[in-house]
């Protein structure tokens, strides 16, 4: 009952709000399979991220939604057996072209985990190493650039005084904030958030959001989610995927108030999943 | 009354059977906290044990030689006085620990790094059983081997190379200095190395284990190569392990007897060179314990209680080293 008036609420909301207009597609995915070992796990996925849009993907657990997005930064090439078939691209680049540089791949490509994960070093130093990777700038340019980072991050004004502190040492909302600073700072096109929120607090999972929000005025977001209110709060598409298939994908206002396939209505008003 | 009467002799049948039993675990439990109090009391009395029996047997040395003990190079136990000095071999002792940690190190953690990181799966464990067997192997056949194969090939073919490229360059020179030599510091070194090495691998591959492959992940993702993944990531996340492991295999190297003396040549004179004879405290109070008495033993003994207080030097470095490492990684 509670979970339905919720999403009710929300659907409210949504009807309120005007979709975006078309964006032009930053990353198109055509005919996509994908096999761990034999296990057929993702089935002719069809869709197109819009540039600069949030596109949110629910659906119940294993229905492939991670596996999906680990397929945008080829995470899963660091596991055998695991391979993709298709077309991806990214822009005019081939996501699945063996000989693609991965490093470059995923300095285009950035991700946000479920748990955070600050490296083994100071706040610093978790933003510099990234930028480190790529460019070679002085100490004063880094500093500049580690400060913006930050900033992007929302993080600024926390940890400010305490940049020399190990990035093990703030809290677990702070932790991840940091983590997107981090990927932010390599400047990529595309950011993938795998369940961003799931380990933290409602003020740090508010936090987040309204970052996403922020940064989707110069990124192409993707973002996994098990939280229906989340998914509908932060993205301008959602996908509902079931069984590692796609199974519908259109305007979030659309999915949420009026869907075409009962499958997702059914999930949505939380019958199953 | 007879029902009223036998109702509370019942109740109090249930708290005192249960009080029984909770008595007879409470013995149980205080036997059980004195067994594990002994046995952890046990270790430091044999410790104590040992620092007190080596002080009284190395005493009638210490109080002979005095300080100068520690500088004394000559070791001649069958001169009249006798003149016993610690060092050569605890010169023997650091040079060839330290020749071998640096031979030792960059390859165990690189097999390490190979085997968690690179390895494809199916070559993973034909190399993990082969580090094992080479930790599995008896000392004794370490310094056969060294003394009958390794020495005599390094005396014919690295020795003569090393001696003719860097003969000549002033400091160098002097440390690679010939004539090679089947008995060597450098040899005892390699075969140290080769001895230590399985700890620091197996150490290392554990605790590089422990790195969570989200955190791996992640450093992909900002687009690290694997190297960068391991210098940045893996070993500063398991630092302290692998240290642990070096510290270990470092205890390991300063107190091998057995390999080190078939091989080092047990000369008591301080060269230069690294291909020289040598001797260290442990090869030198293996090779010479059997025919020594009086002075001469209690000077053994004496080397033996320096070794102890080397060893533990090393290790509180060692300590100390870790928490300097800590603080500075703002922990």
């Amino acid at each position: 009952m509670t979970d339905l008036s919720v999403s009710v609420s929300s659907n409210a909301h949504l009807a309120s709000q005007q979709p975006l207009p078309e964006a032009p597609a930053k990353v198109t995915v055509r005919n996509l399979n994908f096999y761990y070992g034999e296990h057929h796990a993702l089935k002719n996925i069809n869709l197109t991220l819009g540039t600069n849009r949030v596109t949110a993907f629910i659906g119940p657990s294993g229905c492939g939604k991670s596996t999906l997005l680990r397929i945008f930064n080829r995470m899963y090439d660091l596991y055998p057996g695991q391979r993709a078939t298709g077309q991806l691209m990214l822009d005019q680049t081939n996501i699945l072209d063996p000989k693609l540089d991965l490093n470059l791949l995923r300095a285009r490509v950035g991700m946000v985990f479920q748990k955070p994960t600050p490296f083994p070093m100071t706040i610093y130093e978790n933003i510099a190493f990234g930028i480190r990777l790529y460019e070679k700038i002085s100490k004063s340019e880094m500093d500049d650039r580690v400060e913006k980072a930050l900033r992007g991050g929302a993080l600024w004004n926390e940890v400010k005084d305490k940049l020399n502190a190990s990035g093990l040492s703030l809290s677990g909302g702070q932790q991840q904030r940091l983590c997107i600073a981090r990927t932010v700072a390599v400047r990529p096109e595309v950011i993938l958030f795998d369940e961003p929120c799931s380990a933290l607090d409602p003020i740090s999972t508010a936090k987040v959001e309204e970052l996403i929000q922020e940064l989707s005025e110069n990124y192409t977001i993707a973002i996994v989610t098990h939280n229906m209110q989340q998914a509908a709060r932060v993205s301008d598409k959602t996908a509902f995927m079931y069984l590692g298939e796609l199974i519908e994908f259109d305007d979030t206002s659309k999915i949420f108030t009026s869907p075409s396939d009962r499958r997702t209505q059914d999930y949505i008003t939380g019958r199953f999943g | 009354m007879a029902v009223q009467s036998d109702a509370p002799a019942m109740d109090a049948a249930g708290p005192y059977d249960r009080a029984k039993a909770l008595s007879a675990f409470k013995l149980g439990d205080v036997t059980f906290y004195w067994i594990t109090r002994l046995s952890a009391i046990s270790v430091l009395l044999i410790l104590g044990g040992i620092i007190v029996s080596l002080i009284i047997g190395a005493w009638p040395a210490a109080k002979a030689f005095g300080f100068e003990f520690l500088w004394t190079q000559r070791w001649a136990p069958s001169a009249d006085p006798p003149v016993l000095g610690a060092l050569s071999p605890m010169y023997g002792t650091l040079v060839t620990s330290i020749i071998a940690m640096v031979i030792a190190i960059p390859v165990g953690l690189g097999i390490a790094i190979f085997l968690t990181e690179l390895c494809p799966q199916w070559l993973r464990r034909p190399i993990g059983i082969a580090i094992e067997l080479l930790a599995g192997i008896p000392s004794i056949i370490y310094g056969m081997w060294g003394f009958f194969v390794l020495g005599p090939f390094l005396a014919y073919t690295f020795q003569p190379f090393m001696i003719d490229t860097f003969g000549s360059v002033p400091v160098l020179g002097a440390i690679f200095a010939g004539p090679p030599s089947y008995l060597s510091l450098f040899n005892a070194a390699l075969i140290l190395a080769i001895m230590v090495l399985p700890f620091i691998t197996a150490i290392s591959v554990d605790v590089f284990k422990t790195v969570p492959p989200v955190l791996k992940e992640a450093a992909y993702g900002v687009g690290c190569t694997t190297w960068e993944v391991v210098r940045s990531v893996v070993i500063p996340y398991t630092r302290v392990g692998v240290i642990g492991g070096i510290m270990l295999a470092l205890g390991r190297a300063l107190g091998e007897t057995m390999a080190v003396t078939f091989i080092i040549g047990n000369s008591f004179r301080i060269s230069s060179s690294i291909f020289a004879p040598g001797t260290t405290i442990s090869a030198a109070i293996a090779s010479e314990f059997a025919e020594s008495d009086g002075l001469h033993q209690s000077a053994l003994i004496l080397l033996g209680l320096l070794l102890f207080v080397l060893t533990f030097f090393v290790l509180a470095a060692a300590r100390l080293m870790l928490l300097r490492l800590e603080k500075k990684a703002g922990k």
